[in-house]
């Protein structure tokens, strides 16, 4: 029986195992290109060396909302085959519809009617480019908290196009019909001398490697070996103007020039071969470079976060269902199916941690995947001492959140950013903001357990006084926890400010944030000392950290000051105002006279008593 | 007789009762509440008030007052800052003063709270006591004086003698209130005519609309004055500007116009000395001088993400023969006796660092503080965590 037992967990495992691992073994079948190899190329941008697999991913999540190109915009692609497509096969990239205009009023600006559809080719935009860039113009006068969902629309728009143009113009100037042999002319012909003119490259070439040099979006062009300072990698035009004027052409000029001609003439074979090549020179001198490149192209095909998404509702479908049959069987499963998430979670985590060299936390984005890592660890903590499959579920809920509120925070581009000057300090990231954020994590668990208590209590007779007891603890530890990590994490702060400009506290609005936790979290264990609640009442203030948490987390942010304001997120700002006012609706739930509960969870009153109340 | 003993035994009463509410949990509650409701307010607040009228009028205050539209009312509505943490301060002490006994189990308890009157002390020393200043330096350029970025002082310079000036600084708030400035080693009155807090100034010639100026000598003649609101911008500074008159035993020498906006001091002359007037940052002079050597703004490559300032500095104090260099960068400042210097900001394409110069005996308690709370809370939630795991095997 025991043996079984065992077997079907470790089948659930491998199962899980085999959906996160797939996308590796999921070649790209619908070219003979080697777009995958091609998409590891170490390329710079945004001051971080990344494989071109991220650059493609993130300009078509900026572009177009999504990783992939869909059928119904054009021919379906994975980013990497977009991109390649626009450097080096641009007039076949411009008709794919990949521009997504929802807003009536912006497509009014533009001439079109809502006939015309949502979804536009660089093609159908490049008439209206003029009235694109005026419209922006006149918009961006305008400050930025107070510009109109059309102005905040056409900015968008102008950027999105402004990328496009730039990562056409980003290995070779769009329109050029043979790019190789463009450079081999250019070897034969031009004799390199300090002054551009002297060399006897035309004015229009030069002019042509000037608009490169300014327009590439990324430095494709890596330092000559042995150096290795970032500093020193170059755009594809910079490269080929200093060719021009000091001599010694950069052989990637000749690989990328080699692979755009290849690509533009459909020669599979000669692509190809001019990736390896190129690859295998850049194993060589830049082997590290590589490897980080690497492991950054196969992390973005794992997608992680995404497979943990997924087993986290597996996780909550099956822990809720134990509420109701088999109990033992379904809840562990749900527990070792909770582990298979977390540890791909934490993997997630940990390669992100390896390729910023940085402690889990930097950004609004990575403090979600770590609320979400930090709740589903505690989660897991208390479902091994009670084993009633609430820790799983609610670990699972929070996780599965928190992970969506990435997803969509990661909408803006690149989330692995460069530190600012003063953030550029692993020792304090590493404690202040991981101690914070383990406060959030913490202070939202103890929200989502009183949630399950007051759906179950109020919705359905399921909760017993057992479990409601058990609840109780659960939530009242979660709540020391969460005292204890934000009041250090916020002291933290303060002396990590003191460190770095003098000043413990300045009463900046996340300092401010973070300090509400605290005294929310204080002011819930003072209440329980002094009895002045009992346990629906630790509920009630328990769901009320979560208003505290997301205030703090996403809200002072959206005032648009002070020191940690990481930009204006006005698309948020809807959903945390439902979310908070979900969360007042479930306290109000909480706070109904017990005999309007399904459940019986008021210990102190007899059974009597209550049936004499709810006859009357 | 018996009336005495009664009266006494109620005041008895009244003060055991007014001894347990303050240290009931219940006004700890009631407190923590209000302090979430003064941060929250005074959160949202910034937004139109700036955050340094907010520090003043929220948390080092005693009562947020409210006034209704179109009225001269001021009704208060929440307890400040100050008031709250004395309050919560009395608490505290009466809680444990209450109730102490020192057993193993309360160890933590007692540690943490200690440890939060520590930092509640330690803030209200900080607020009282710290002082914040700023210096700004040219590349090349030696000052032994660090400025207030938010307070304004009228200078008048005597300059007759070539090796030394003589200077008497009169602080803007004095500006603000006096209409007449007398000072022993002044030989004239100062008479304030008009003062503006925040202004906008245009030359005359630009401005064919404006009214004839108050000034009669200097500068200010041929510029037009306006009064504007104070800024709230934590980015923008107010310019002050004053009309002041010059008046001597003999007469009126003239009015002239002073001004954050006007960096040039203005010369005249009395009795056989000569003055200068000038609208200044208020300076506060150290016994040691820095010199800028050199300032360095790193980027990531291909960004203008900076990665790092840097201000490469020469130390020189004849009272205590040091002449060093010292590097100050983010995260890495200079202490030195008492001040501490910090890498604030650049200004001028890198040529020029900026300092927040920073004075704070009472620094040292929020760390003390900080870690007996930490010490507290870890013992006795592990105290709980034990407990509960023991509980739960047995």
């Amino acid at each position: 029986m025991k043996k079984t037992r065992s077997l079907v967990t470790w089948l659930i495992v491998a199962a899980s195992a085999i959906f996160v691992l797939a996308p590796l073994f999921r070649h790209e079948t619908e070219s003979a290109f080697d777009l995958r190899d091609f998409g590891r190329l170490p390329v710079l941008l945004n001051g971080r060396i990344k494989p071109l697999d991220t650059v493609a991913r993130n300009s078509l999540l900026i572009i177009h909302g999504r990783q992939t190109l869909r059928a119904e915009y054009g021919q379906p692609l994975s980013a990497i085959g977009w991109l390649a497509e626009l450097m080096m096969k641009p007039e076949q990239a411009d008709q794919q519809k990949i521009f997504v205009i929802r807003n009536p009023e912006t497509l009014a600006a533009l001439g079109w009617n809502s006939d015309a559809g949502k979804y536009f080719s660089f093609r159908q935009l490049f008439l209206h480019l003029e009235d694109i860039e005026q419209q922006a113009g006149l918009a961006q006068k305008v400050d930025a908290q107070l510009r109109s969902p059309f102005q905040r629309d056409i900015i968008k728009l102008y950027e999105r196009v402004t990328l496009y143009h730039r990562l056409k113009n980003s290995l070779q100037v769009s329109g050029t019909e043979d790019f190789q042999k463009e450079i081999e002319e250019l070897l034969k012909t031009v004799r390199p001398a300090p002054n551009p003119m002297d060399s006897g490259i035309s004015s229009d070439a030069l002019r042509r490697y000037a608009f490169l040099a300014e327009t590439g979006y990324f430095f494709p062009i890596p330092p000559v070996p042995p150096a290795s300072d970032p500093h020193q990698w170059r755009k594809m035009g910079e490269s080929i103007l200093s060719f021009v004027t000091a001599g010694n052409l950069h052989p990637a000029v000749q690989a990328y020039a080699a692979m755009a001609t290849a690509f533009a003439a459909g020669d599979a074979g000669a692509f190809n071969a001019a990736v390896a090549n190129y690859g295998g020179w850049l194993r060589e001198h830049f082997a590290p470079r590589v490897r980080k490149a690497d492991v950054e192209s196969v992390f973005n095909s794992l997608q992680p976060f995404y497979s943990a998404m997924v087993i986290y509702v597996l996780v909550f479908i099956l822990a809720c269902a134990s509420w109701l049959v088999w109990p033992q069987i379904l809840g562990r499963h749900a527990l070792s199916l909770l582990i298979v998430a977390f540890v791909v979670h934490s993997a997630g985590l940990g390669i992100r941690m390896y390729l910023e060299g940085r402690p889990p936390v930097t950004n609004l984005y990575s403090s979600a995947v770590f609320i979400g890592w930090g709740s589903v660890l505690l989660g897991i903590v208390l479902e091994r001492f009670y084993r009633n499959g609430i820790g799983s579920a609610t670990a699972a809920m929070v996780g599965f959140i928190t992970l969506l509120i990435a997803h969509h925070l990661s909408m803006d581009g690149d989330t692995m950013e460069m530190m600012r000057a003063v953030l550029d300090t692993n020792g304090w990231l590493a404690t202040h903001v991981v101690c914070v954020t383990l406060g959030y994590a913490s202070t939202f668990l103890a929200g989502f357990l009183a949630l399950t208590y007051i759906l179950r209590g109020s919705l359905t007779s399921s909760l017993n006084q057992e479990t409601a007891r058990a609840l109780t603890r659960m939530v009242y530890g979660i709540v020391c926890f969460a005292t204890l990590f934000s009041f250090v994490g916020t002291i933290l702060g303060g002396i990590w400010a003191d460190q770095s400009w003098g000043r413990f506290w300045g009463w900046d609005p996340k300092e401010n944030g973070a300090l509400l936790i605290v005294l929310w979290n204080a002011i819930i264990l003072h209440a329980r000392w002094g009895g002045l609640v009992k346990h629906r009442g630790l509920m009630v203030m328990a769901l009320f950290g979560n208003i505290v948490t997301s205030w703090s987390w996403f809200g002072v942010n959206m005032l648009g000051i002070g020191l940690h304001s990481y930009g204006f997120m006005e698309s948020a700002f809807p959903w945390l105002i439902g979310f908070c006012i979900s969360q007042l609706a479930l306290m109000a739930l909480g706070s109904l006279p017990p005999h309007l509960w399904r459940s019986s969870v008021e210990m102190q009153r007899p059974a009597s008593a209550r049936a004499v109340a709810a006859t009357s | 007789m018996s009336t005495n003993t009664l009266a006494q035994s109620r005041a008895l009463d009244f003060f055991k009762r007014l001894f347990r509410v303050l240290s009931s949990l219940r006004l700890t509650v009631v407190c923590l509440g209000l302090a979430m409701l003064l941060i929250f307010f005074g959160t949202l607040a910034q937004v139109h008030l700036g955050i340094h009228a907010v520090q003043a009028r929220y948390f080092q205050s005693l009562f947020i007052f409210w006034s209704p539209p179109g009225s001269d009312w001021k009704i208060p509505v929440l307890p400040g800052g100050y008031l709250l943490g004395t309050v919560l301060l009395i608490n505290l002490i009466a809680a444990h003063a209450a109730r102490f006994q020192f057993s193993r189990k309360k160890a933590g308890i007692i540690l943490l709270h200690f440890g939060v009157i520590l930092l509640l002390i330690g803030q209200l020393l900080t607020g009282l006591m710290a002082q914040e200043s700023q210096l700004r330096l040219d590349e090349g350029e030696t000052r032994a004086y660090s400025e207030a970025p938010r307070e304004t002082e009228l200078a008048v310079i005597d300059v007759t003698n070539p090796d030394y000036d003589q200077v008497v600084a009169i602080p803007e708030r004095v500006l603000a209130r006096a209409s007449t400035i007398q000072q022993p080693t002044l030989p004239f009155t100062l008479k304030i005519h008009r003062f503006l807090p925040n202004s906008q100034l245009v030359m005359r010639a630009q401005d064919a609309l404006a009214s004839s100026s108050e000034a009669t000598n200097g500068v200010g003649v041929n510029v037009a004055v306006s009064e504007i609101p104070r800024t709230v911008k934590d980015d923008e500074r107010d310019l002050v500007s004053v009309f002041v008159e010059v008046e001597t035993m003999q007469g009126a020498l003239g009015t002239w116009l002073v001004s954050n906006a006007i960096s040039d001091p203005q010369p005249f002359t009395s009795n056989g000395r000569t003055f200068e007037l000038v609208m200044r940052q208020r300076r506060f002079y150290k016994q040691f001088a820095l010199t800028l050597l050199n300032f360095t703004h790193d980027r990531y490559a291909g960004t203008d993400i900076p990665k790092n300032f840097s201000s490469r500095i020469r130390l020189i104090d004849f009272e205590r023969n040091e002449n060093r260099e010292v590097l100050i960068s983010m995260n890495d400042p200079l202490r030195y006796r008492g001040f501490t210097f910090y890498q604030s900001g650049f200004d001028n394409d890198d040529k020029t660092t900026i300092l927040q110069v920073v004075k704070n005996p009472a620094m040292i308690l929020p760390y003390i503080a900080c870690g007996l709370v930490a010490l507290g809370l870890v013992t006795q939630f592990s105290m709980h965590l034990t407990g509960f795991v023991k509980r739960r095997k047995t």
